[in-house]
């Protein structure tokens, strides 16, 4: 309770927590909230490019639909992308460092050095790399990001475990006759929680800027799709013209990472006191 | 890479079709697989695949049939020469801005270099290339559309244009290829930049109060000469180690900002490779840049040694 009472009163990262759950709450409710819930796929020839107007706050795009209802529907590819990904991520990475860093040795060395040649290539060329082999869909787009992200949280749960397993609460569980496994789950897990939710809310922010470049490069979902890069990747040839077209995605982004990167600041001032850089 | 390899095999596409074209028989496709190879099992292509990359040979591309390595090589000094005008750039920017912060903390122009410093971080950096591209180069006409020179470029030497120009005399060519560069390279600069900004920030911060700082000022010194000279050397040590990370950052950047600029580069090439679906040459693409990345590494750790006496036992 203590930590959401701190997270309320440090002003960024409530308002990045307010982001967050508008975007929730938008992404959800697209089809109740949205002026135009046919507009995904539909198109208006007559209404082509419009700017923004009182009907159509955000203007129409080239096939007439309203762009603001688009950006909705876009929200939830957006956060349905993020969460999958970060989620394989975290279920794929925790565990890894987790046995590696308690076991040590050879195998965890193994499980270490493989997490080393995913982070050799940058993050973004890895993902591009392996979503153009594997073709654009956005199932392929999430799975990419997952192969791409993993590692961090191995490294920094491999980091935390290898500190902790020297502790006296370790031995001491081991003493009581406790197994590998349930010191591992119960005992050490636990303590790298904080790291684990403070990583975990600043890489949603870098996956959605990624995926939203794969979209843009055209690595994402196929065209009637309204996601956010491809939105933006769509637009451009209508620019300078029709402005509007690529400034509402584009802002969208913008405003969604800038909730996750705020959050993420904020928690890690409260949960992490050790990573805080600098006085506040 | 091993990673990339294997997922390209799993993937139904048959590259011998692709080499092939439409119009082909049976018996081409099956003449061309036997000649790429293709018909050997899994480990023996990816052995030879290994064997000629120890000797620099990343394959043909796909659609054009060049040397990859070739096309990659030609094409490195343009990405390397614009992540180091990003870097320059940031590094010029975002440092100074960091210390400014750091002294001035929690004044307004604090507050203003951290919203601004967070909002550089989670920009899409291809939207805002499009934006500045649509309002400097089309509306203002300020800057060149894309591209990294007007004409054919300066006599080359290097690959360089911007050495290649110094070192024949090409003022033209020269300022023609800061100009095509500056919006690429400011575009890019923007999130180092802010990130630079934050670490200034709080490595000046915690070397502000130690004890030395404290002597110095009590010897008299003036304030700017133990910020900029004393205070900032040590500061910069963990900057240093972040300046390898974010060139990693910028030359990985450039793909992206580079597709929007059509500057001849890595980046526009794995772009054009990504919609032929050119498997080999999107995968010698990462190879070139994973080895571009672990020199940088490699000489961040050179560097940091000179910095930091108290690395060297």
């Amino acid at each position: 309770m203590s930590v959401l009472k701190r997270l309320l009163s440090d002003r960024a990262a409530s308002l990045g927590a307010a982001i967050i759950l508008g975007l929730v709450l938008v992404a959800i409710l697209a089809p109740w909230i949205a002026p135009y819930p046919g507009d995904v796929t539909a198109f208006h020839l007559a209404d082509r490019l419009q700017p923004p107007s009182a009907e159509h706050i955000f203007g129409t795009d080239r096939m007439g639909s309203d762009v603001f209802s688009r950006l909705l529907f876009g929200a939830r590819i957006t956060i349905s992308i993020a969460v999958i990904a970060v989620g394989v991520s975290v279920a794929i990475g925790v565990p890894i460092g987790l046995l590696a860093g308690y076991y040590g040795g050879f195998p965890g060395g193994f499980l270490m050095r493989t997490s080393d040649i995913f982070l050799a290539v940058p993050q973004i060329v890895l993902a591009i790399a392996i979503a153009q082999t594997l073709g654009p869909s956005v199932e392929n787009v999430i799975l990419a990001l997952s192969l791409t992200y993993w590692p961090f949280w191995a490294r920094l749960v491999y980091a935390e475990t290898n500190a902790l397993k020297k502790q006296t609460f370790v031995e001491a569980a081991l003493a009581l006759g406790a197994s590998d496994l349930r010191v591992m789950v119960l005992h050490i897990l636990p303590n790298t929680a904080s790291a684990i939710i403070v990583r975990t809310s600043i890489g949603m922010g870098a996956t959605i800027l990624t995926a939203a470049a794969l979209g843009f490069l055209g690595l994402g979902a196929p065209a009637p799709t309204p996601e956010w890069g491809r939105t933006i990747s769509e637009a451009r040839e209508f620019l300078p013209e029709a402005w509007w077209y690529a400034a509402a995605p584009g802002l969208a982004i913008f405003l969604v990472v800038m909730g996750f990167n705020l959050l993420g600041d904020g928690l890690r001032d409260i949960l992490d006191p050790k990573l805080r850089k600098g006085s506040r | 890479m091993f990673v990339v390899f294997f997922i390209s095999n799993v993937v139904p596409t048959d590259p011998a079709r692709i080499v092939a074209g439409e119009n082909a028989t049976e018996a081409q496709v099956v003449a061309l697989r036997t000649e790429m190879g293709l018909d050997q099992p899994l480990y023996v292509q990816f052995g030879r695949y290994i064997a000629d990359l120890a000797t620099g040979d990343l394959g043909k591309s796909l659609y054009t049939q060049r040397a990859i390595a070739d096309d990659l090589l030609h094409r490195l000094p343009a990405t390397l020469e614009l992540t180091i005008a990003a870097m320059i750039i940031s590094i010029g920017v975002g440092v100074p801005l960091g210390v400014i912060s750091a002294v001035k903390r929690n004044s307004w122009i604090d507050q203003l270099l951290r919203i601004l410093s967070v909002s550089g971080l989670a920009v899409a950096s291809f939207w805002l290339a499009m934006e500045l591209q649509m309002y400097f180069s089309t509306k203002l006409g300020w800057t060149p559309l894309n591209g990294r020179i007007g004409g054919w470029g300066p006599d080359e030497i290097t690959g360089f244009y911007v050495i290649d120009s110094l070192l024949g005399g090409d003022w033209a060519s020269l300022w023609d290829t800061l100009h095509h560069m500056l919006l690429p390279a400011v575009t890019l600069a923007l999130p180092a930049a802010a990130t630079l900004v934050r670490f200034t920030r709080a490595g000046v911060l915690e070397v502000i109060n130690s004890n030395y700082v404290l002597y110095e000022r009590a010897m008299g010194f003036p304030t700017s000469l133990i910020i900029w000279k004393y205070v900032l050397r040590n500061a910069l040590i963990s900057t240093v180690t972040q300046i390898g990370l974010i060139f990693g950052a910028l030359f990985a950047g450039a793909v992206v900002v580079e597709a929007v600029f059509d500057w001849p580069g890595l980046g526009t090439y794995a772009v054009q490779s990504i919609l032929q679906s050119d498997t080999k040459a999107i995968l010698g693409f990462s190879i070139v840049v994973g080895i571009v990345f672990i020199g940088v590494n490699l000489l961040v750790d050179i560097v940091h040694t000179f910095i930091d006496p108290r690395t060297i036992q």
